[in-house]
């Protein structure tokens, strides 16, 4: 089981109040908590990746274990805390201002 | 008796404000969808509980809300929270915020660039939804006005979108250059005599018209002169704020332009300049009454760079003669140290036989006049600025 922490913005449009729990097939990587995290809520899609490219929207950042993966490639392992649940994902919005 | 309710989109949500027919009596809910940007919001006239509105965020990209009971309750079309995330046919659901440029071979010229504001090439990027435009006809059908300028379509209740790229792809699309505000679509008319023609306004680009429901495409821009480009009377360039007509005599157009107001008696094919004796004619909005066709509003802003009314005084002018003559409306507005600015999608119309006139302020005040502008009240005094405001008249 993985958690996922998501912006309150998110949340809202997810219709959570807490983390996410996911369970995912596989390693855990970028992208497979994503795909996990849009397959269970598909009003997601597009928010956190673009729909076409599948890209990183550009004032999106990931975290783990107190480590920016952001920039991370999409596929590499995250730490075994995150695939058993220890620590969350986080999936945070960028300091922007507004 | 009848009813009126206002859809007013903000910086930081959206508010709708009801009251009956006296109008002097205001309901206000929300903010729906605090915190994020509302670009704009509108009804059906099939049906008028369904209303559609545009939702953004420069974080989290584009989503399409939609409502079925007059905006008590809201969901994005084609993904319930809780529900299989493909139909039983297997399609996936989650794609009322996809919205992506055709470049298919099949409709003929897909385009890679537009030009960037120093004019070199630059690639088409979604950004967001400017204005969301029902068919008066089936509340499914609704059309989008984009953000880099291209026009979408659903028919499906805005669970999928398909672009109408013959827009775009008409010729002289890789020569348009956003504005200020960046390269948008933010002007849709629907020609309520003529199901296939279409009318829409690009900055700054200029205005389009299509006479075959959107297959084909051409620009309408004769008479316009813009000082701010190269060639001022260019067949495209020019910054158009808005358009706006009556439904009851749609080939006679009216526009705001960067600067002039215009008007046109042949659905677009030329223009000729109405500003008369405005005491600026720089502005954003510009709006027709309801019941006769010859009288119009615009709201005169000082200049491009000063975004707000000329001397702090803030006026609604109007031309009951369809232009050059104007008379300023200032009953219950703002007279001394006013310095908002009134956006192009801020004004809005109803149809009650003394008909309702609306705009909302970037300082967050929605002001009304129940008498086609002869006195004015603010509904509201401190939204979040408003992005835009639309009425919708219930029977």
């Amino acid at each position: 089981m993985i958690l996922v922490v998501l912006p309150a913005h998110l949340r809202a449009l997810a219709g959570i109040t807490r983390a996410v729990e996911l369970e995912i097939d596989g390693e855990a990587t970028r992208r497979s908590i994503l795909d996990a995290l849009e397959a269970r809520y598909p009003m997601l899609r597009g928010t956190i990746r673009d729909h076409v490219a599948g890209e990183r929207r550009p004032l999106l950042r990931f975290f783990a274990c107190g480590e920016d993966v952001t920039h991370e490639p999409a596929d590499a392992p995250l730490p075994q805390a995150i695939a058993s649940g220890a620590e969350p994902f986080f999936i945070v919005g960028a300091i922007a201002g507004g | 008796m009848s009813n009126v309710r206002v859809l007013v989109g903000t910086r930081k949500g959206a508010f709708i404000l009801t009251s009956d027919g006296t109008r002097e009596k205001w309901d206000v809910s929300g903010p729906h969808f605090a915190g994020w940007e509302i670009y704009h919001l509108k009804g059906s006239t099939a049906d008028p509980n369904r209303i559609y509105a545009s939702q953004t965020s420069g974080w989290f990209g584009q989503i399409i809300q939609r409502s079925d009971d007059g905006g008590q309750t809201w969901f994005q079309p084609g993904t319930p929270a809780g529900e299989p995330n493909t139909t039983p046919e297997g399609m996936p659901k989650g794609e009322s915020n996809k919205f992506v440029y055709d470049t298919s071979d099949e409709t003929g010229k897909p385009l890679t660039t537009h030009q960037w504001y120093d004019g070199t090439p630059h690639p088409w990027e979604f950004k967001r939804v400017w204005h969301l435009e029902p068919s008066p006809d089936d509340p499914d059908t609704v059309y989008a006005g984009v953000e880099d300028a291209a026009l979408f379509r659903s028919t499906d209740g805005g669970q999928t979108w398909q672009e109408l790229s013959g827009l775009r792809g008409h010729g002289t699309g890789s020569q348009w250059q956003p504005g200020a505000g960046g390269l948008c679509l933010h002007s849709i008319l629907l020609d309520p005599r003529n199901r296939e023609r279409i009318f829409v306004a690009i900055s700054a680009a200029g205005a389009f018209r299509t006479d075959d429901g959107g297959a084909t495409w051409k620009a309408i821009n004769q008479g316009l002169h813009s000082e701010y480009i190269p060639d001022p009377t260019a067949e495209i360039g020019h910054c158009v704020h808005h358009i706006a007509l009556h439904p009851g005599n749609s080939n006679v157009l009216f526009m705001q332009k960067h600067w002039d107001v215009m008007r046109s008696n042949d659905a677009g094919d030329s223009w000729h300049e109405v500003s008369g004796n405005l005491p600026t004619d720089f502005g954003f909005v510009i709006d027709v009454h309801a019941h006769e066709p010859d009288t119009i509003y615009v709201v005169p802003i000082k200049s491009d760079s000063e975004h707000y009314p000329p001397d702090g005084k803030l006026r609604v002018y109007r031309s009951r003669s369809g232009g050059n003559e104007w008379e300023a409306l200032t009953n219950g507005l703002p007279q001394s140290n006013c310095y908002v600015n009134v956006l192009r999608d801020a004004m809005a119309i109803d149809s009650l036989d003394s008909c309702g006139v609306y705009f909302g302020t970037t300082g967050g005040q929605v002001y009304a006049s129940p008498d086609a502008g002869d006195t004015w009240a603010p509904i509201v005094r401190d939204l979040p600025a408003v992005l835009s405001v639309e009425v919708q008249t219930l029977t």
